[in-house]
């Protein structure tokens, strides 16, 4: 081959001090790369989803829902602007799970492109990071996509409506760095899923004053609500988008929950990624 | 500094009470082809994760390219090239994406990934494949791109450990090819492998390990030359009298290995002895001459063959 004789060698054509600073970009472009071969799919997802629930429910149970409320409504406003915040926070969690639990699962256990990856220059750490900002990216979009879907429903009615968007971004990312915590621990996939989807984030959803104000719920059912990143973000979604009745100190708890959240979540899995790729 | 790209001393791993490489010594010189030849479970995978600089050594000095992998793991994998046992490829990904953006983890330019992409896809012969969806690759394809990608940031280094297992011969032969053109460039190979016709084909220099340790050392025909005869005659007397006939033929021979089907009869030259056998009215099933090989040398250092 002709092009034998081009051989210069790494010594000479590699910048160790640029992947050190950039490694976590390489990843997310890996996993952008890779989330854009489903680009059609991923947005069909992200315009169906919210133009069906705020339809089905929002609109259909919301007209039965709004004529035994009275003018009074829900919380003061139609069921459909009561529900769409927390729909809201729902489909950034979904897409935080979606883009964390499965590459993760695939990294691995299924196809072990993570060993791939840490063969190389790039580190445990820098792996974790890029997984959670491509995460990241898919919940802007599909918030940002939910948000022009909630205006077109006329669900949106506070100058501050716009905040919904940052704050549902966080309780996605701050779900989705959990997840991927948890996916970097598991070994049978199988079980996991099962017992992930079935046993807490449908609990969560159901649970966390996504349908019904979390106050209307027994008592001894709060707990679910307040260990819940949906609770939080839907209770903001709620003061952002229509006025929802909140003191100061309620809505920095709500915030530093999410928070807290976030940053456990991405200190751990950068520690559990680095921990399992290192045996 | 000599040309030693690695150097290890003492070098030992423990998973818990697990003694997984116990305090080897081995260097690796500058543009030679050194192998780990061994059976599964002999600690070769472990040595190449801990020179691969991903796994760290539990005790033991060690120096890759002159620097410590504790402290300098991402500076040394940028100059090593990893072809791990089990493929780990993107399957997200297309043939030429999995290059490129492993080239990417390099901090690779776009420009330069571009012109490589194109030579390793002819060096791999995977050009028509370029846009395939890595699943739907055959073994030997995949094994290749594989190795592709290890070579995409022109390594110091190339690492191969086991490259053949599960390929037919075929693709086994194509591989070995490729590996001797990169030989001839002057990359540095470190190789394991339980095949020893292929630690006899690509390595210069090998250590033979087993549970841990380092058996012997040397190139292939200086391992044969000192741990084995020019030529070994094995001989099949049927599974039942095999154990019974090894007695007689024992004063026969510098030495004598007893398979569970045959029976490995070690001397200079093995028609002369096949002669001698007959000549003392022996008469077995079947008989072979064949010159003696590396699985020769390890059954004389370990008791064991290298594939059980």
């Amino acid at each position: 081959m002709s092009t034998d004789n081009l051989r210069r060698g790494s010594l000479e054509i590699i910048d160790s001090k640029k992947i050190i600073s950039r490694g976590s970009l390489y990843v997310a472009q890996a996993r952008l790369t890779a989330m854009f071969k489903w680009i059609w799919m991923i947005l069909a997802i992200a315009v169906a989803n919210p133009v069906l629930y705020l339809l089905s429910i929002g609109v259909g149970v919301g007209a039965f829902i709004d004529k035994n409320a009275g003018p009074a409504g829900i919380d003061g406003v139609k069921y459909l602007t009561f529900l769409a915040p927390a729909l809201l926070a729902t489909s950034a969690i979904q897409g935080a799970i979606d883009e964390s639990a499965f590459p993760t699962l695939e990294g691995f256990n299924w196809w072990k492109n993570f060993f791939g990856m840490n063969a190389t220059p790039i580190s445990g750490n820098q792996i974790a990071t890029g997984v959670f900002l491509a995460s990241f990216v898919r919940v802007v979009g599909t918030v940002v996509i939910y948000w022009f879907v909630m205006l077109a429903f006329g669900a949106l009615e506070s100058s501050k409506a716009w905040l919904a968007i940052p704050t549902a971004v966080m309780a996605g990312v701050a779900f989705g760095s959990i997840t991927q915590a948890i996916a970097a621990q598991i070994k049978d996939d199988n079980i996991f899923f099962v017992i992930f989807n079935r046993f807490i984030v449908m609990p969560l959803f159901l649970f966390s004053g996504t349908f019904y104000p979390l106050s209307s719920m027994p008592v001894y059912l709060h707990w679910i609500g307040w260990i819940s990143p949906l609770w939080h973000a839907t209770e903001l979604g709620r003061y952002l988008t229509y006025g929802h009745a909140m003191t100061r100190d309620m809505a920095i708890m709500h915030f530093a929950i999410l928070l807290s959240l976030l940053v456990v979540g991405v200190t751990l899995s950068r520690r559990l990624f680095t921990k399992r790729l290192a045996k | 500094m000599s040309t030693s790209l690695v150097t290890a001393r003492g070098l030992t791993k423990k998973f818990g009470d697990f003694v997984a490489v116990d305090a080897i010594d081995f260097d690796v010189a500058k543009g030679e082809s050194f192998g780990l030849l061994g059976p599964n479970g002999a600690g070769k995978s472990t040595t190449m994760r801990i020179v691969g600089a991903t796994s760290q050594r539990t005790s033991g000095d060690l120096t890759i390219l002159g620097m410590d992998p504790e402290k300098f793991g991402p500076q040394i994998r940028a100059h090593l090239g990893v072809v791990p046992q089990q493929d780990n490829l993107d399957m997200n990904l297309s043939v030429s994406e999995n290059l490129y953006i492993y080239g990417r983890y390099f901090g690779l330019s776009r420009k330069y990934l571009k012109t490589k992409i194109e030579e390793l896809l002819e060096f791999a012969q995977l050009e028509e494949k370029r846009d395939a969806k890595v699943e739907s690759l055959s073994g030997g394809m995949k094994r290749r791109l594989t190795i592709a990608r290890g070579l995409v940031s022109e390594p110091e280094i190339l690492m191969l450990d086991e490259p053949t297992t599960g390929l037919d011969p075929q693709a086994r032969h194509i591989l070995w090819d490729r590996l001797f053109r990169l030989k001839e460039q002057g990359v540095t190979l470190i190789i394991t492998t339980h095949f020893m016709d292929e630690a006899e084909q690509l390595c210069d220099r090998l250590i033979v390990m087993d549970k841990g340790k380092i058996m012997a050392e040397g190139s292939p025909a200086l391992l044969i030359k000192e741990y084995s005869t020019k030529e070994v005659l094995e001989i099949r007397f049927g599974s039942e009298r095999n154990s019974s006939m090894a007695n007689q033929l024992r004063e026969m021979c510098e030495r004598i290995e007893e398979l569970p089907d045959r029976i490995l009869l070690y001397h200079e030259d093995g028609e002369v002895l096949l002669e001698q056998i007959y000549s003392a009215g022996l008469h077995p099933k079947t008989s072979l001459v064949r010159r003696s090989s590396l699985e020769d040398v390890f059954l004389r250092l370990t008791g064991r063959t290298l594939v059980d």
